[in-house]
């Protein structure tokens, strides 16, 4: 198994499989971020999945007393390297399928169409067929990044952000589609509006979405 | 207490909240937490209680009660009912008793903490105000009111203790900051990405903080840095204190209220002792940056636990 280490700062350390936005490396990072969590080291915080990689946070004071020689760092890398990757490719994974309703009639539809030179059922279509993977969490409480989007519809960012994104705006950004789980400042090209409720800390999993599932977008 | 005037940004905030960086929910907290453990420390308080944190221009408080509370971090020239009061001491407020601020004398944001605590209800596990989320802790606004845990009865027992235990938080450990100020990092993964040239101007000429400083991070402004290859990155974890190189060659040091993942190189990491250094620093003020190993960054760390432990025994003696 490749894999890099490096550390983030000194108490958080990271761990970098091929740099490369694949579902199979991405579920190499969750069963990796399994792993850790029931097998936890003293001082251990939390782990952090992203798209090819993980971050594991800790707590210095907790694991120095275990330290006989060497940094604290060291020890929580060599924890690191003590995951069996190897068996870690043979788990399967059970995606979760989460439908999402979608008012197609976002401010940036009519530009995009445009610049994309198709009308808005053409979009609606492109946007509805794909099933999108949950690569990574991040950006806002509850923002899922979102990869499989068709290449048809890739657009860059707007050159001007947006001082405030309304709440449940879906966007989409280069290869990238996702929806704003609060109102934020933000430069996605806005395509349409969902009423699904992305984050409330309230709700017993928080979010809607998580590392790993499966999004479907339809009309409605 | 009421808030007669709510300040620019006045926040609650404790040590963060931790343990939902898989969610997409940034830790958030507060951007001193030296100072803010240093007054809970002094009031006898667990150091990790909620405090409130305030910028200039700053928040026009009454006390509705009694309270025993103490203010510290930046100097923003308190005073109690016009008469002025001192940072890092314990202090006391009687019911309509007004606590003001006057001129900003030197760093960026101020602290008080309160006997007890208020009287707040967490949210996943912290009281920290998440801004972007707009859940957690409260962000103040005028007219706002906070209540406070200890009620009179036990507040008077609480401050007969706290009179015989130390009154004020030795100079020593109190954040201190000076114009041209060296900030100590640890290296970060794409430093060695950075050209020859590049890589000798990051530890060897100062940056200044730029306008766009906030809660989330700080932008700075110096000479181009550039990277050897420019391969654009997958996005990770980042952490407080990141050091990210932007696209247009310029430095960005995440801060509190930081995402939990970016996609721009990280060239390195600021050590945790020197964040509350920084989180004081104001716009146009001058940085450099020294670049230490790990073992040192560790030993940092635990010699600062270390004192803040003895501080800790020294005032839980008469408590």
């Amino acid at each position: 198994m490749k894999y890099e280490i490096y550390s983030l700062s000194e108490h958080s350390i990271s761990l970098y499989f091929e740099q490369k936005i694949s579902p199979e490396i991405n579920d190499l990072v969750l069963s990796a971020c399994e792993w850790i969590n029931k097998n936890p080291m003293i001082g251990f915080v939390e782990v952090v999945p992203a798209y090819a990689s993980l971050t594991v946070f800790y707590k210095i004071l907790e694991i120095k007393p275990l330290i006989k020689s060497g940094t604290i760092s060291e020890y929580v890398e060599d924890y690191l390297k003590s995951i069996p990757f190897e068996e870690l490719t043979q788990l399967e994974r059970e995606p979760k399928i989460v439908e999402i309703p979608v008012k197609y009639n976002g401010e940036d539809l009519i530009s995009l169409c445009e610049a994309k030179e198709i009308d808005r059922r053409e979009l609606i279509k492109l946007h509805t067929a794909p099933d999108y993977r949950v690569y990574m969490m991040g950006f806002l409480p509850g923002f899922a990044y979102l990869g499989g989007l068709d290449k048809k519809l890739s657009m860059p960012r707007r050159a001007k952000p947006r001082i405030r994104v309304p709440k449940g705006s879906v966007g989409i950004a280069g290869n990238q589609t996702g929806i704003y789980p609060v109102s934020s400042p933000g430069g996605w090209q806005l395509i349409g509006q969902t009423d699904a409720v992305l984050f409330d800390p309230k709700m017993k999993k928080m979010t809607l979405l998580n590392n790993g599932d499966t999004v479907r977008f339809v009309e409605g | 207490m009421i808030f007669l005037k709510s300040g620019i940004l006045t926040s609650i905030q404790d040590i963060g909240r931790c343990g939902f960086k898989d969610k997409g929910i940034n830790p958030s907290g507060a951007m001193d937490t030296l100072s803010m453990r240093l007054l809970n420390i002094l009031l006898g308080n667990e150091d990790t209680e909620a405090v409130l944190e305030f910028h200039y221009p700053t928040p026009t408080i009454t006390f509705e009660e009694h309270a025993l509370f103490a203010i510290g971090g930046a100097n923003f020239s308190g005073s109690l009912n016009n008469k002025s009061v001192s940072n890092w001491k314990v202090l006391e407020a009687k019911p309509g008793d007004m606590l003001c601020f006057g001129k900003k004398v030197n760093g960026e944001r101020a602290y008080i903490a309160i006997k007890g605590g208020f009287n707040l209800k967490k949210s996943l596990g912290s009281n920290s105000t998440n801004l972007l989320g707009g859940f957690g802790g409260k962000k103040i606004e005028k007219g706002d009111s906070l209540d406070l845990n200890l009620k009179n009865g036990q507040l008077f027992a609480a401050t007969k203790k706290v009179y015989l235990a130390p009154k004020t938080v030795n100079v020593n450990l109190r954040p201190a900051f000076e114009q041209n100020q060296e900030i100590r990092v640890i290296v970060g993964k794409d430093l060695s990405n950075l050209d020859l040239e590049s890589r000798n101007k990051i530890f060897n000429q100062s940056f200044i903080i730029s306008s766009h400083a906030d809660r989330m991070g700080y932008r700075l402004e110096g000479d181009c840095l550039n990277l050897q290859s420019s391969e654009e990155q997958i996005s990770s974890s980042v952490a407080f204190g990141t050091i990210q190189l932007l696209p247009d060659g310029q430095l960005v040091i995440l801060m509190a209220d930081h995402q939990t993942t970016g996609g721009y190189p990280k060239l390195a990491n600021v050590i945790s002792v020197d964040l509350s250094i920084l989180a004081q620093l104001s716009v146009g003020q001058h940085v450099t940056f020294r670049e230490i190993s790990m073992e040192v960054a560790e030993s940092v760390f635990l010699k600062q636990e270390r004192e803040m432990k003895k501080f800790k025994s020294a005032v839980q003696l008469y408590l």
